[in-house]
């Protein structure tokens, strides 16, 4: 890679250690990429739960977070994703007071190192969205696709480490979809069956992911009867990037790179489209589906809801009652918690029987312990994204629309 | 004279061990039992099956930035795979490998190494040159 005097100081230690690590480990990822240079970005955004850390990963940071200011700080606004554990509900969950130590001690290092604490993976929808062709390190497979896709901007999959070394060193290395070129479509996929609801979008994006298959292919989209809303696109890009490792799609008319079909191929050929039917997406369903069947816990998370989300949820348990064999969770973001705190929402969810947690997604939050803590197997969701996820937890996931598993949740099965 | 496979220069140390190949995809958080050290997803073609100290060969790494961390966490804990293999490499999986100082290959000149090395086989991996030996098979 090609360096500049400063990128060479950073390498030379010249600008403390931390940029020294920041430095090696980009340029050990770039020559990887065959990346020819760096590039700067505008924010950070860091994946760190603590379950993913582990003890090892904690002690790390502590080390990053002991060197002295000058050294430590963050170089662009870094903002973090989910944490391991919410302090508010970590007890009614059955998480440890282990876990919670863990997560105080990473929290105190990531303050040490100048970052904020926004704790989401939709802050496209509720910090500081990107624009069209800024440069981010973005560390949330949904946050990419949502920032590259519908804003046009720039990232790759920027996995923990990569990005907080990208928040101190203010670049990260341009390869992947820093790249125009990487950019351009590589698959036609014509839908024939409409997505009806957050479900349906997310079957949708499995469908895709499974075909592509690859984080460099970039699948162009036709046949929507509509435009779909952001937490449509948000659903859809989250199953996406979970069952394909996609980063990047199009939907000409509507995406800021698609201005049209040709466009959307970077005015390439336009491959035969792959047609996607009614069956593709009754098949994904039937996958996991478990008619009857009692359901442990009923979770709306990965990625966190929206406002609008958090006030269909609370709609549609207003005046009901959740099993008490059942246990139904939803996962939003600090700003959001607040707002629903605010404007009563919390209280209809809650009333009812429900969770509301802040700063956290489920399969972030020690997935596996819970389960074992509360006797949980089967676990009802309308994110595909966490379907695809949580069966390596151990947990049989099955996927339903919103209304289904909120009328399963006050039956205690699933209807 | 062994097999021997040319890929892109990759990431880590040159280590040798056993092969355990499989034509699915790989993320540490989508697939795997990090504590007892096998693979937990039910739908995984290597379903049960223990990783620690396999060279692993598979097509891609999927989903989940998490896997960047878990790749240190695993080696610190001591059941961690030898090294792994794909046709292709998402970012993730690098970014983890370069971290946790864990080799790491992929885009072989013959095409998909899951259909060019077999479980059991005994690999020589050597990611600065960009080669993995078949030490115990010979070309015909």
């Amino acid at each position: 890679m090609r360096l500049n005097d400063e990128e060479q100081a950073m390498l030379a230690g010249e600008l403390g250690r931390a940029r020294q690590w920041a430095l090696r480990h980009q340029v050990a990822v770039g020559d990887f990429f065959d990346a020819p240079d760096f590039v700067r970005v505008g924010q950070a955004h860091v994946m760190a739960d603590t379950e993913s850390l582990g003890p090892s990963g904690v002690a790390w940071l502590e080390e990053l977070a002991a060197l002295p200011a000058t050294e430590r700080r963050v170089m662009v606004p870094t903002i973090t994703d989910p944490r391991g554990l919410d302090f508010a509900s970590y007890k009614r969950l059955k998480q440890t007071e282990g876990m919670a130590n863990l997560e105080a001690r990473t929290i105190a290092a990531f303050e040490a190192l100048g970052m904020l604490m926004t704790n989401t993976c939709i802050n496209y929808q509720t910090i500081l969205p990107p624009v069209r062709g800024e440069h981010m390190a973005f560390g949330d497979t949904g946050v990419v696709i949502y920032s590259n896709s519908v804003m046009g901007a720039r990232s790759n999959f920027e996995g923990g480490p990569s990005a907080l070394a990208a928040g101190l060193s203010g670049r990260t290395p341009r390869y992947g979809y820093h790249l125009e070129a990487k950019r351009a479509g590589s698959k036609h996929f014509a839908v024939r069956a409409q997505p009806r609801d957050l479900a349906d979008w997310g079957a949708l994006g499995g469908v895709v992911g499974r075909i592509c298959n690859s984080y460099w292919e970039v699948p162009v989209l036709t046949g929507l009867a509509a435009p779909p809303s952001s937490d449509e696109l948000k659903h859809f890009g989250a199953a996406l990037a979970s069952f394909g490792s996609v980063a990047l799609f199009h939907i000409p008319g509507l995406t800021p790179e698609a201005t049209s079909l040709a466009a959307a191929f970077a005015g390439a050929c336009v491959p035969a489209a792959i047609s996607i039917e009614a069956q593709a997406i009754e098949a994904f369903y039937a996958a996991y589906a478990a008619p009857g069947e009692k359901v442990d816990v009923v979770v709306f998370a990965a990625p966190q809801l929206s406002l609008l989300e958090l006030r269909q949820v609370a709609d549609l348990l207003s005046g009901r009652c959740i099993s008490g064999e059942t246990t139904l969770i939803v996962a939003t973001s600090p700003e959001l918690k607040f707002a629903a705190d605010r404007m009563g929402l919390t209280a209809v969810i809650e009333g009812a029987g429900g969770i509301v947690t802040a700063g956290v997604c489920f399969y972030q939050s020690y997935a596996r312990e819970m389960a074992e803590a509360n006797g949980w197997q089967r676990l009802l969701t309308n994110s595909a994204k966490l379907v695809n996820i949580i069966g390596g937890y151990g947990y049989q996931p099955t996927l339903a629309s919103m209304e289904r598993c909120i009328d399963s949740a006050v039956a205690g099965r699933i209807v | 004279m062994p097999i021997v496979l040319k890929c892109h220069p990759g990431i880590g140390p040159t280590v040798s061990g056993t092969a355990l190949v499989a034509p699915d995809n790989f993320s540490a958080r989508y697939d795997l039992d990090r504590r007892n050290g096998t693979f937990s997803r039910p739908a995984h073609k290597l379903f049960g099956q223990t990783y620690h100290a396999k060279i692993l060969v598979l097509v891609t790494a999927k989903g989940g930035v998490a896997s960047a961390w878990m790749l240190r966490d695993m080696k610190a804990r001591g059941v961690v795979p030898k090294a792994i293999l794909f046709d292709r490499s998402n970012t993730i999986l690098a970014q983890g490998a370069a971290f946790a100082e864990l080799s790491l290959l992929d885009r072989f000149e013959a095409g998909d190494p899951t259909t060019l090395i077999r479980s059991d086989d005994e690999l020589l991996v050597e990611p600065a040159a960009g080669r993995v030996t078949i030490r115990n098979r010979s070309r015909a």
